[in-house]
């Protein structure tokens, strides 16, 4: 297939040697970097040199460690700032993962611009921490919640979720990429369709940021919420990216310090984003090990990463949908380093056991997405998901392990 | 095929996982509970009927896995025509050889039954899975303790 050399190439078997925890475990096949991905030398050696030469508190002393520390750590948001091509760096909020990402959108956008009746359009894909705060939010506010279905091949329905629209719309809330069916939902589309309804967006980018270029102002979405640990960086650090304008009309949601300008007993001034969404001392090493791995993913290059996860997504469909009486969970046209399945008359718990045999790690269970589960009518799913690492033998691998499982189970 | 698997899976759970035992509803229980397992999803539903002291019948109902479908199954079969106290015996001695935890005495007459609940003692090698096996006797001891209120377990 001479079309793949035109294409960037990717080196997964190269790539892999920066990844420390293969060398200790040099026989796994990591099929699980949809839960969480593996973290690459430049970043575990990169927290440990912030931590070894760098380290003290930011935004606070004035002796010279401290203002290198705030220099790393707001070089840090410059980094993820170009990364998803921002405006400009104070559009970029730490948060600790993306489900406080979202939560802060909630509690602080939600409360301050949403009243009774208004309404909030959200997938059938949703992970529940893309559900859970717009419900609670609802119950609060007396607000609508609208769910827009995927069809049955996957694929999300805009016909349908135009239908949905009003303009009773505030606020559309969709995932970028599916962490159960890998299905890609047209969000440029979402996007235009919301604003001409005067509907903000918010887009979960849980799962796809670390696999394909995302370009903000290309979206024009108004907040882009990622999680650190999928993106090869540290668990325990996040991103909310906020169009300024959208940011500034925004309360704290938390308060204490660093987010404020002059604190009186009766009144209180708050700074500017993003620190003013930025309350205590923040996840400076987390800041800094994150700015580390999308340096990593810059390196490769994110348009290498997404044709290699394409390639191995087309493999791995092949592959497994050749296995008798496994069925895969539809994802669209435009699916991505997930494949959710189940094997005819054997339970996912019980596949992922004898796959962890095999020393293939994969995810059973719902997936914290429950109303999926429910509207597919089924407990739960296996799910093998890709990372910039994986290769075609590691497939191989997955396939001949369900193998062996079906065998057992006969 | 490895040691721990072939002794999670032996031939016995297989079968029972894939044609359980008293898999139905009974028509006049005396006690109702459900387990679930919401790590997995999985749900059951244990009916008894009990007659004085004694369980004269009992099954179950719903969907979980090879191990808690067997668990499950087994259990109806050495509970059957029990005590509530022998009963209760065989789930201590069954919860304390899966997790590994301290064995008690236990009456000669229940040994047997102990021999039958063997095939499952291999998920004590899989921790994440030793919740699979208790749940059906989760759901059983809530029946005993909520009688027909149908109280719903959860394993965590
Ligand atoms: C689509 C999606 N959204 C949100 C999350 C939540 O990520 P975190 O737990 O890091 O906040 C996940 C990860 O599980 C996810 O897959």
């Amino acid at each position: 297939m001479n079309w793949v050399a035109d294409r960037p190439a990717l080196d997964a078997r190269a790539l892999r040697r920066e990844f420390p925890i293969f060398a200790r475990h040099p026989s796994l096949v990591f099929l699980d970097s949809a839960a969480s991905a593996q973290k690459p030398r430049q970043v575990i050696d990169g927290i440990a040199e912030f931590y070894r030469g760098d380290y003290a508190n930011v935004h606070r002393g004035v002796y010279k460690l401290s203002a290198r520390s705030t220099d790393l750590f707001e070089e840090a948001r410059e980094r993820l700032r170009a990364f998803f091509n921002a405006a400009d760096e104070r559009e970029i909020v730490f948060t600790r993962n993306a489900t406080e990402a979202i939560n802060l959108v909630a509690q602080s956008w939600g409360t301050a611009h949403l009243k009774a009746g208004d309404e909030i359009v959200i997938s059938d894909v949703e992970h529940h921490s893309n559900i859970l705060p717009w419900q609670q939010l609802r119950d609060r506010l007396g607000l609508k919640l609208l769910v827009a279905p995927t069809d049955e091949t996957g694929e999300f329905d805009l016909a349908r979720f135009e239908a949905l629209l009003s303009a009773k719309t505030r606020l559309v809330a969709v995932t970028h990429l599916s962490n159960v069916t890998g299905a890609v939902l047209p969000v440029e589309r979402i996007v235009e369709l919301a604003h001409v309804r005067g509907a903000c967006v918010l887009i979960d980018g849980s799962q796809a940021a670390p696999r394909m270029p995302v370009d903000v102002r290309a979206l024009g979405c108004d907040f882009y919420a990622v999680t650190g640990h999928k993106l090869y960086g540290p668990t325990g650090i996040g991103v909310l990216y906020g169009r300024y304008d959208a940011l500034e009309a925004m309360p704290p949601w938390q308060t204490g310090g660093g987010t404020i300008l002059n604190v009186e007993l009766a009144h209180t001034d708050y700074i500017e984003p993003p620190h003013r969404f930025e309350a205590g001392t923040p996840d400076i090493a987390g800041a800094v090990g994150l700015a580390r791995a999308v340096e990593f993913i810059e390196g490769i290059g994110r348009d290498a990463i997404r044709a290699h996860e394409e390639a191995l997504t087309g493999y791995g469909l092949d592959r497994l949908s050749h296995i008798p009486g496994l069925r895969l969970v539809a994802g669209g046209q435009r699916r991505l380093s997930i494949l959710s399945f189940n094997l005819d008359g054997v339970h996912a718990h019980d596949v992922g056991t004898v796959l962890d045999q095999h020393d293939v790690a994969v995810r059973v269970g719902h997936h914290c997405a429950q109303p999926l589960m429910d509207k597919l009518g089924i407990a739960g799913t296996v799910r093998a998901s890709f990372g910039l690492y994986n290769d075609e033998a590691d497939i191989d691998r997955l396939s001949a392990a369900i193998e062996a499982c079906r065998e057992m189970f006969r | 095929m490895n040691d721990d698997l072939r002794e999670l899976y032996q031939d016995i759970v297989l079968d029972h996982g894939r044609h359980p035992r008293n898999f139905h509803a009974l028509e006049h229980p005396t006690h109702v509970a459900r387990g679930h397992n919401p790590l997995c999803g999985d749900r059951i539903t244990v009916y008894l009927q009990v007659d004085g002291d004694k369980i004269a019948d009992v099954s179950f109902e719903g969907r979980g896995c090879a191990i808690s479908t067997a668990a499950a199954s087994l259990m109806t079969e050495v509970l059957k025509g029990k005590t509530i106290a022998a009963a209760r015996q065989l789930f201590a001695q069954f919860h304390a050889r899966v997790t590994g935890g301290e064995l008690s005495a236990l009456p000669e007459a229940l040994e047997e039954d102990v021999e039958r609940l063997e095939p499952l003692t291999g998920v004590r090698a899989y921790p994440v899975r030793v919740k699979c096996a208790t749940l059906p006797w989760r759901a059983f001891e809530a029946a005993l303790n909520s009688g027909l209120a149908g109280d719903t377990i959860k394993t965590e």
